[in-house]
Order: C-alpha cells, then sequence, then structure tokens
C-alpha cells in the first residue's frame, strides 16, 4: 500500500504536480515543509521588529506610512505562512511555542540591529532582495499552500523592495550626512545579506533532498550569484560602494566574482550569538505572555457564548 | 518570472517617477482638488479646527504604532496597524487642508516635526501612554466613537474639502469603533482577570472624558455607544471626574512632549535633508 502511495507521490513530484494537503506524503517531506514554512513564518514575524522600531521615528509622514504598511504586511504574510504550515496538521500555538523556546530558527539577518533610517532603506532594498530571489522559486513549490502563499508575499515584497531603493534614492539626492547614512547601512548589511542564501553548496546538509523533492529550487550558491549580479548595477545606479575588494565582472564567466561571506560568523549567528539575537527572543517571548491574558479572555468569552446560545436554543 | 523581472528592472527606467510608491505618492495629497476656501467659511477657524483633529489622529496613530511586534496576536497586529495607519492618513490631509486654509502654505510635515508641544491642540486621552491592552481599547472606543460622531456632522460641512476627508474617515472610523467595542465586550466578560483589567481601564480614562464633551456638542451619542457597550460587557459605565485645562488650548499632561520627541527626533537632526 504505502509503495503504491509512495510511488504516486513520486510520480506527481515528477511531472511538476502539486502536493495538496489530503494527498498523501513522506513523513520527511511534511516535516522538512512544516520546518521550513514555519522558519519562513517565523522569520516574518521576528522581521518587523528590526524595522518597526523606526515605524515612530520615521522623518516624515509619507516615510511613516509606508513603513507602517510594509510591517503590517510582514505580520499578514506570517499570517499566511502559519496558515499554510497549519495544513500539514501543526497549530500556530504550538510553532510559536517552538519559535519561544529557540526550538526553531528565524532568518539569521534579523540579528543585526537598524542604527539609522538609512537602515530602512537598505533593509528593503538587500533583504527584501534577496528574499525575493530566494522565494520566486519557491511559486514553484511542489507543495501546493506553501506555493500560493508564496505568490502573494512575492508580489508585496517586490513592492517593498522598491520602496526601500526609492528611499535611498531619494537620500543619496539629499545631503552629504544622508549619503553617509546610506553608505555606511550598506557597509554593515551587504555581507550579512549575502548571508542570507545560507552556507555554501559543500556545506549545506539539507539542500539535496528538498531540492529531489522539489521543495527548493536552486541552491544556496546559484542564488546568491544571481543576487550579486542584480545588485551590482543598482549599485553603481545608486552611488554607493559595495563593501568588497573582490568584486568584479568576469566576462568568462558572465557573472560577478565575489569575496567570500564570513562562515564563522553566520554559524555564531545562528547559533544565538548575534548581536541581537537575545534582544529579538525577548521581545516576541514578553508580547507572547504579556498577551496571554487577553487569548485567555477571547477564548472565555467564546465558551460563555456558545454556553448561552445553547441555553437559549433549549429554553 | 514575471516577479524576477520586477527586481531586475529596479534600477531602470524610471527617472522621472523614482519617487514613485504605493498610494503614498509625492504629490499633494489634495493635489488637483480645488482648495479654495469657500466664501462665507472662517479660514482662521477652518484652519484650527483641521489642525486639532490632525493632531488628535497623529498623536493616537504614534501610540498605535508602539504596539507593534507587542500586540497579543498576529490579528491584533494588522488590526492595530491598520488603524494606525487610516488615522495617519487622515491625519496627513488634514494638515495639508489646514497649511492652505491658514494662509501659510506649510505642509503635513511642517504641522507634525516642525511644533512643540504646547502648539499641539490634541485632546489629552489621545496622549497618555498605551498602558495594557485594555487601556488601549477602551480608549480607542471612546476616541473612535467620538471621533465618529464629530466625522458625521462635519460630513456637511461648508468647506467642501473637509467635508469629503470627514465622509471618507466616517467609513474608516465605524470600523475602529465596531474593533474596539468587540474587544471591550470580549474583556469585559471574559475572564475575573479580563473583566478587572477593562474596568480599572474604564477608571483611568474617566478624567480625560470632559475634554471630548467640551470641544463638541456629540456627548449624548458618545454617551449611548458607551452605554451599550459596558452593558454587553457587564461593565460599569465610567464616572465622570473633570479634569481641569485642555488639550485643545494647549494643555498637555507630562506624556507628549517625550511621545514628539521620539517623533520629530530625525527630522529635526536633519532639517535640510529630504526624505
Amino acid at each position: 500500500m504505502t509503495e503504491q502511495l509512495q510511488e504516486h507521490f513520486d510520480a506527481t513530484i515528477a511531472r511538476d504536480q502539486r502536493i495538496e494537503p489530503r494527498d498523501w506524503m513522506p513523513d520527511g517531506y511534511r516535516k522538512t515543509l512544516i520546518r521550513q514554512i514555519a522558519q519562513h513564518a517565523h522569520s516574518e514575524i521576528i522581521g518587523m521588529q528590526p524595522e518597526g522600531e523606526w515605524i515612530t521615528r520615521a522623518p516624515s509622514l509619507r516615510r511613516k506610512a509606508i513603513l507602517f504598511a510594509k510591517v503590517q504586511d510582514e505580520a499578514g504574510h506570517g499570517l499566511y505562512l502559519y496558515s499554510a504550515a497549519e495544513t500539514l496538521g501543526t497549530d500556530r500555538a504550538e510553532l510559536t511555542d517552538r519559535l519561544i523556546e529557540g526550538r526553531q530558527k528565524y532568518s539569521s539577518i534579523f540579528n543585526y540591529p537598524t542604527v539609522s533610517f538609512a537602515d530602512v532603506g537598505v533593509i528593503g532594498w538587500f533583504v527584501d532582495g534577496a528574499a525575493i530571489c530566494n522565494q520566486v522559486p519557491l511559486c514553484r513549490s511542489s507543495y501546493g499552500p506553501y506555493a500560493r502563499a508564496m505568490v502573494r508575499i512575492c508580489k508585496e515584497e517586490s513592492f517593498h523592495q522598491r520602496q526601500g531603493y526609492e528611499l535611498l534614492m531619494t537620500m543619496m539626492r539629499g545631503t552629504e550626512a544622508q549619503r553617509e547614512m546610506v553608505q555606511d547601512a550598506v557597509n554593515r548589511w551587504w555581507w550579512p545579506s549575502l548571508m542570507m542564501f545560507g552556507p555554501p553548496d559543500d556545506s549545506s546538509p539539507n539542500s539535496a533532498q528538498s531540492m529531489a523533492w522539489k521543495i527548493k529550487r536552486h541552491s544556496n550558491d546559484e542564488l546568491r550569484q544571481r543576487f550579486v549580479d542584480m545588485t551590482v548595477p543598482q549599485a553603481e545606479k545608486l552611488g554607493v560602494t559595495l563593501p568588497d575588494p573582490e568584486l568584479r565582472w568576469n566576462a568568462e564567466r558572465g557573472h560577478h566574482d565575489f569575496g567570500t561571506p564570513d562562515w564563522a560568523e553566520l554559524m555564531r549567528v545562528i547559533k544565538g550569538d548575534g548581536p541581537c539575537n537575545a534582544q529579538r527572543m525577548q521581545r516576541r517571548r514578553s508580547a507572547h505572555e504579556e498577551g496571554a491574558w487577553v487569548r485567555e479572555a477571547a477564548t472565555a468569552h467564546a465558551a460563555k457564548q456558545a454556553a448561552r446560545a445553547e441555553k437559549g436554543a433549549v429554553a | 518570472m514575471s516577479d524576477d523581472h520586477v527586481y531586475m528592472t529596479l534600477a531602470e527606467g524610471h527617472e522621472d517617477d523614482a519617487r514613485w510608491a504605493y498610494g503614498t505618492g509625492f504629490e499633494d495629497p489634495l493635489h488637483g482638488v480645488d482648495t479654495t476656501v469657500p466664501e462665507g467659511v472662517d479660514a482662521g477657524e477652518l484652519a484650527a479646527v483641521c489642525v486639532a483633529l490632525a493632531d488628535d489622529a497623529l498623536v493616537s496613530a504614534q501610540r498605535l504604532a508602539e504596539w507593534i511586534t507587542r500586540a497579543p496576536e498576529l490579528e491584533e497586529e494588522v488590526a492595530l496597524a491598520n488603524i494606525g495607519l487610516d488615522l495617519l492618513g487622515q491625519a496627513r490631509l488634514l494638515y495639508s487642508r489646514a497649511g492652505q486654509a491658514d494662509g501659510t502654505g506649510r505642509d503635513e510635515d511642517a504641522y507634525a516635526y516642525f511644533r512643540d508641544a504646547g502648539d499641539f491642540r490634541n485632546v489629552r486621552l489621545a496622549e497618555v501612554p498605551c498602558g495594557d491592552f485594555a487601556f488601549s481599547i477602551v480608549r480607542l472606543l471612546l476616541l473612535s466613537s467620538w471621533r465618529l460622531a464629530h466625522f458625521e456632522r462635519l460630513a456637511s460641512h461648508p468647506d467642501p474639502v473637509l467635508a469629503a476627508i470627514a465622509s471618507k474617515g466616517v467609513k474608516e472610523l465605524a470600523y475602529h469603533r465596531q474593533y474596539a467595542a468587540e474587544w471591550t465586550v470580549r474583556l469585559g466578560d471574559g475572564t475575573e482577570e479580563s473583566h478587572r483589567r477593562t474596568r480599572k481601564a474604564l477608571e483611568q480614562v474617566a478624567p480625560y472624558l470632559g475634554e471630548l464633551f467640551t470641544a463638541f456638542d456629540v456627548r449624548d451619542e458618545v454617551v449611548a455607544v458607551l452605554r451599550q457597550v459596558t452593558r454587553a460587557a457587564g461593565l460599569p459605565m465610567p464616572v465622570y471626574r473633570p479634569l481641569p485645562g485642555s488639550g485643545r488650548d494647549g494643555e498637555h499632561t507630562e506624556h507628549l512632549a517625550p511621545l514628539l520627541a521620539e517623533l520629530q527626533g530625525v527630522a529635526r537632526a536633519h532639517p535640510e535633508a529630504t526624505w
């Protein structure tokens, strides 16, 4: 029986068709997807913090509105993704517990601080840009609910990226101090952004199986190369320097050569030793704990309402 | 894929619209609207009304923004942000109208970023700190009911611009009031703890109620809403305890200046900058 189901599953993947929630799937596939989608959802939620810090301080009302809306979109992305994960037989409360107990990760990029308003623009340009590179192929992921969530998320992120870049363009046309802020933010965010694609292919343990299952479509290094190739002309247009002395066009390869990110730093941040890991987790945990009485009240009210309705129906 | 395309064209082309962004263009929000103040409307009075209502909205939006990443549930993050964005949008339109009416031609940012606390005309209920979720909800219930009643009247104001801003706002505020009313009922009826906290919140807002009712004659409508909601929630009506002074005259609590310091800090540190 299982053999037949496995064959059917393999054939569906081979034909590039989608696996849907009620379809049979191997346990490993289910577990891998839950892990990946949950980490993605957690990243959206934790990712609200570095930029969210600037909503109250944004230097114009227009920028305040743009940033407020962007951070709200991230909460919305978290919601779609938790819902996609729930179709695999887990629930949001359980995934939230795994996050705040440190049993599941989120993207290491959000463990870096946002020290000036230029960071808001650079995050839009680099971090949303890298997320788009990573996620556009996921719109074709083999798991239906995840792929569909990604279509919507990618559209909104393209939009956030343009808004970030547009902020930087405006700042580069402003004062000398603003140009310095932009360059400084570029210097700080470039390498962590390259690390968003994960470790190099030869040391990425889960990649091969995810590629075979078509959960993942391109390798970490391929996506990283693509991001660099797309970003270089944008940096030129903006008038900033990417902080990598080894960065140059390689006509033979048809790609840019670039330096090696500090993988030891990535490992440290993933393990919890980044500049803001403790702060990000603390905020998420305290929001969850301080909100417990509110969630309990909503549940209690719903139960009382149901009891009253039943009593009314009997009477 | 077409989504890739969006990214790759980021640096191409848009020389002229490089400042593009969805729903938040750089054009004056009232661009293309006939902004002449009609005869028979006192321009100074119109400007004062717009500034006061804009200040209420901006200060409320600033407080709502403080909930982001701190809300009890993701749905509440989204809802509170939504309400904050609506209010921010109302503030921007009202400031723009004020700048035309008072003859100074000031833009929205001049009002928001380059006035001190004593020049702000918001009611004090908007500026007091967020407190717990119960306080924020009860405050929202009061402010949205009060603002909605007022906007319903302003929708027929002789100034067509203010009337249009108010008509648009009515739909938004009806949702804000509904959201706050539903949560007040859940919290009042929910658990012992949520009941206690909400009751305390009603006591805490009491001193600021008088100010809402002296500014505009909408007291009966707001009291009726409050009576209906508190009854459904099993909560007592707040006892009216007037506090001397009024935010409408520039008299504020100690909480407004730090709120503005945060709001205005970056803009004031770079007065020559463009954002």
